[in-house]
């Protein structure tokens, strides 16, 4: 869960899509001690790429290690800081709770509420869908703990530039394999 | 053409002008090594232990400029490889290491001598591979070669499971690498590489760092010029020595731990520090919020993830070193910096080495000084790690590049023999001198018997002090004198032994033998070994405790640097 009270930057890399990938960036940040509050990784639109969104708890600093050393990979084709881009970020939860007749309309209620699904039901239980940045899945997590939350599968975070400029790209986000950019100080 | 995967690998080898290697056998890699006697033009040299190897795979590529290759079965034969491939990743050398593995389907099965070798070396190798398909060989080895050589140097694996080496397949080698998330950035930018020169003009006090990136891309000449056109003192890293000719008047050593200690007042000085092809590392700048701290950082790298690591940048630079230097020297003004060079002097004067011999006691310091002498100055030195290592560093004036081959930042006792080995096949027009500790030399001694085959004329020099003496310094100076696990008592008679494997050998134990048994021993043709029996009580100074800054720095026993001619502190008595 995110803290919201941290430093959190949201990275996205595009990465070869190859076996032991995710094996080699998890290394690289075990090894380096860098924190990753949430990693999510899919195809992207270029064949034989995917990308993936890490939210990186730490300083200027420890996002400017992070970046380049996962540039260093040679599997990693770029990384861009997007933190300070407009973007879009969304998070997918799937939470399953318990449920009887007489709460079951209450449920409902909430759900709707915050235009999620409704996309299991059993005698007991029903699976809640639910689409949104941490804080909306945060809220409805809360309000659905009195009926007793039973499971909670949540994806992590994905994001998105907004507008036409393609995420990450040089138009947006701070691109971080620009490594020559002048008159930039490096303070660690 | 079709061929099987051993031949492919071969083919491959050849064409990237591969002519030796460095292994030993076992069951996975068997394929590969029955198809050797098809390629006589590919040399193998059989040693006795994989570290071996490796460390010998790294030396050769050290002394030549080359990628060095070495080659181990499955299992225990890749996991023998994990401490060489690690000091190449820390040393930024090019070696590649070829594995056997396990057929296809028996891999993930706890199959005999399996293990997770690209799992295990993900860490510590620039990058791996396990080659699943003996079609994708080509196209493998044509980037491990590209990755491990450019850029900032670096150990590529490849992992070969046995039925890869022996299934068939078209034969054809790539002309071209396309890896889309590996462009080494090689030109400084315009804009920055003019701000570095605005600073380095705009110095009263400047001062060249030069690490291992000046050697590795062929930076020297470069850094001479540059050097000598704004008239900056150069410091070499440990990795860095031979960078800048040691008998130049503006170099002045080493700096860290147990560099001369002028450089460490010098560097606390300098108005403007210029870091080129190295990383800032502990040893160099002991306290990293004291360190240079009336100091303007320009930092050159070829690799982005070393700059503004360690120290606050001004102005960060990432490319080629020579290419760098290359467009800075042109853009630097003509400069002198005579009361800046008093003052080194002066900080020279004020700060002395120990000295390096006395009538009485056979000191380390004298063995070091009497080789270079032998030698003039013209050897291959290769040491391991610890006070033998930091003696040689501070003692032997180098004048050449790549002639000081020393394990840096891991920090591996032991490379002084196997890594001697590779130096001198490497280099057979060269004189091999190996500097080694009795500690490390009886880590890998192994290989007497390979350079014994292989007829290399290795001269060791064993400092013997029958202690890991380095830490029994720490223990000395800092922890009450308590020399816990750091004294040998049985050591073995190291003339005996040499003499086993039909080497020469003799023993020193007194001053004035020392240079008749250099004389002597440069005079066989072939091996040779000298037992000196130093002082064991001896210490490096400087010693700037880890973590320290340089007025804690001891430069002599009880006495550190703004304490000098003061009292002893009562810990240190």
């Amino acid at each position: 869960m995110v803290d919201l009270a941290a430093q959190y930057h949201t990275i996205t890399a595009l990465v070869e899509d190859k076996p032991g990938v995710l094996a080699r960036v998890a290394s690289m940040f075990s090894r380096r001690g860098f924190n990753i509050s949430n990693l999510s990784v899919g195809h992207s639109e270029t064949p034989g790429l995917s990308r993936m969104t890490f939210v990186v708890e730490g300083d200027e600093w420890v996002v400017e290690q992070v970046a380049k050393q996962l540039y260093k990979l040679i599997d990693v084709v770029r990384v861009s800081d997007i933190s300070d881009d407009s973007i879009v970020i969304r998070e997918l939860a799937l939470i399953k709770v318990r449920s009887t007749p007489e709460t079951r309309p209450e449920i409902m209620q909430i759900v709707d509420i915050f235009r999620a699904n409704i996309v299991d039901v059993a005698t007991d239980t029903l699976i809640v869908e639910v689409t949104g940045d941490e804080g909306k899945i945060d809220a409805l997590l809360q309000l659905l703990k009195p009926f007793t939350v039973k499971e909670i599968m949540r994806t992590g975070r994905v994001a998105m530039t907004r507008g036409s400029a393609a995420t990450g790209s040089r138009k947006t986000g701070a691109d971080m394999t620009d490594h020559n950019a002048p008159d930039t100080e490096v303070v660690p | 053409m079709q061929l099987t995967g051993a031949q492919i690998v071969c083919e491959c080898l050849l064409r990237e002008g591969v002519q030796v290697m460095f292994g030993l056998p076992g069951g996975a890699i068997m394929p590969f090594y029955q198809t050797l006697p098809e390629y006589p033009d590919l040399k193998h040299i059989l040693v006795r232990h994989e570290q071996n190897a490796g460390h010998a795979a790294d030396g050769y590529a050290r002394a030549s400029g080359r990628v060095g290759v070495c080659v181990a079965t499955s299992g225990p034969g890749a996991t023998n490889l994990v401490t060489p491939l690690a000091n190449a990743m820390m040393d930024s050398v090019p070696v590649i290491a070829l594995t056997g593995q396990v057929p296809r389907a028996a891999i993930g099965r706890d199959a005999f001598q399996e293990t997770d070798t690209t799992g295990i070396t993900m860490p510590i190798t620039k990058h791996n591979y396990l080659a699943m398909h003996a079609a994708d060989l080509p196209r493998i080895f044509r980037e491990a070669f590209h990755i491990a050589s450019t850029g900032r140097p670096g150990p590529v694996l490849i992992d070969l499971p046995r039925d890869v080496l022996e299934e068939t397949a078209e034969f054809e080698y790539p002309d071209q690498v396309s890896l889309r998330g590996y462009k080494p950035t090689l030109e400084g930018h315009n804009r920055s590489i003019k701000r570095a020169a605005k600073l380095i003009d705009d110095a009263q006090r400047p001062v060249i760092l030069a690490g291992h990136g000046v050697l590795i891309s062929g930076a020297s000449a470069e850094l001479r010029e540059l050097a000598e056109k704004a008239q900056v003192p150069v410091i070499t890293t440990l990795l860095g020595i031979g960078g800048f000719s040691g008998d130049h008047v503006l170099s002045m050593g080493m700096p860290g731990m147990h560099g001369q200690a002028h450089n460490n007042w010098a560097i606390d000085r300098a108005d403007v520090v210029l870091g080129v092809g190295m990383r800032f590392d502990d040893r160099v700048t002991g306290k990293i919020s004291a360190f240079a701290p009336e100091a303007k950082v320009i930092h050159i790298d070829i690799d982005p993830a070393e700059v503004g690591k360690n120290v606050r940048v001004s102005v960060p630079i990432v490319g080629d070193a020579r290419r760098v230097l290359h467009a800075l020297i042109k853009e630097v003004q003509t400069a002198t910096h005579p009361d800046w060079l008093r003052e080194i002097d002066e900080l020279r004067e004020r700060h002395p080495g120990m000295p390096t011999s006395s009538p009485d006691r056979l000191l380390p310091q004298q063995v070091v000084r009497d080789i270079h002498a032998a030698t003039g100055g013209n050897a291959i030195v290769v040491t391991g790690v610890g006070q033998h290592q930091m003696w040689a560093a501070q003692g032997y004036s180098f004048t050449q590049p790549n002639t000081w081959i020393t394990s840096g930042g891991l920090g591996t006792m032991g490379f002084e023999v196997p890594a001697a080995m590779g130096a001198a096949v490497a280099r057979p027009d060269a004189v091999v001198w190996s500097i080694a500790g009795d500690g490390g030399f009886q880590m890998t001694m192994s290989e007497l018997a390979t350079i014994v085959e292989q007829r290399l004329p290795i001269k060791f020099a064993i400092l013997n002090n029958n202690a890991l003496g380095m830490v029994r310094q720490l223990q000395d100076l800092f922890l009450g004198g308590d020399n816990v696990a750091t004294l040998y008592t049985g050591n073995p008679d190291f003339v005996k032994l040499a003499e086993a494997y039909g080497i020469w050998a003799t023993r020193v134990s007194d001053p004035a033998q020392v240079q008749d048994a250099i004389r002597d021993a440069m005079a066989v043709d072939g091996p040779t070994l000298i037992d000196f029996d130093v002082a064991r009580d001896e210490n490096v100074y400087p010693h700037l405790p880890a973590g320290g800054t340089t007025s804690q720095m001891l430069e002599g026993p009880g006495l550190s640097g703004d304490q000098a001619g003061k009292d002893v502190p009562a810990w240190l008595t």
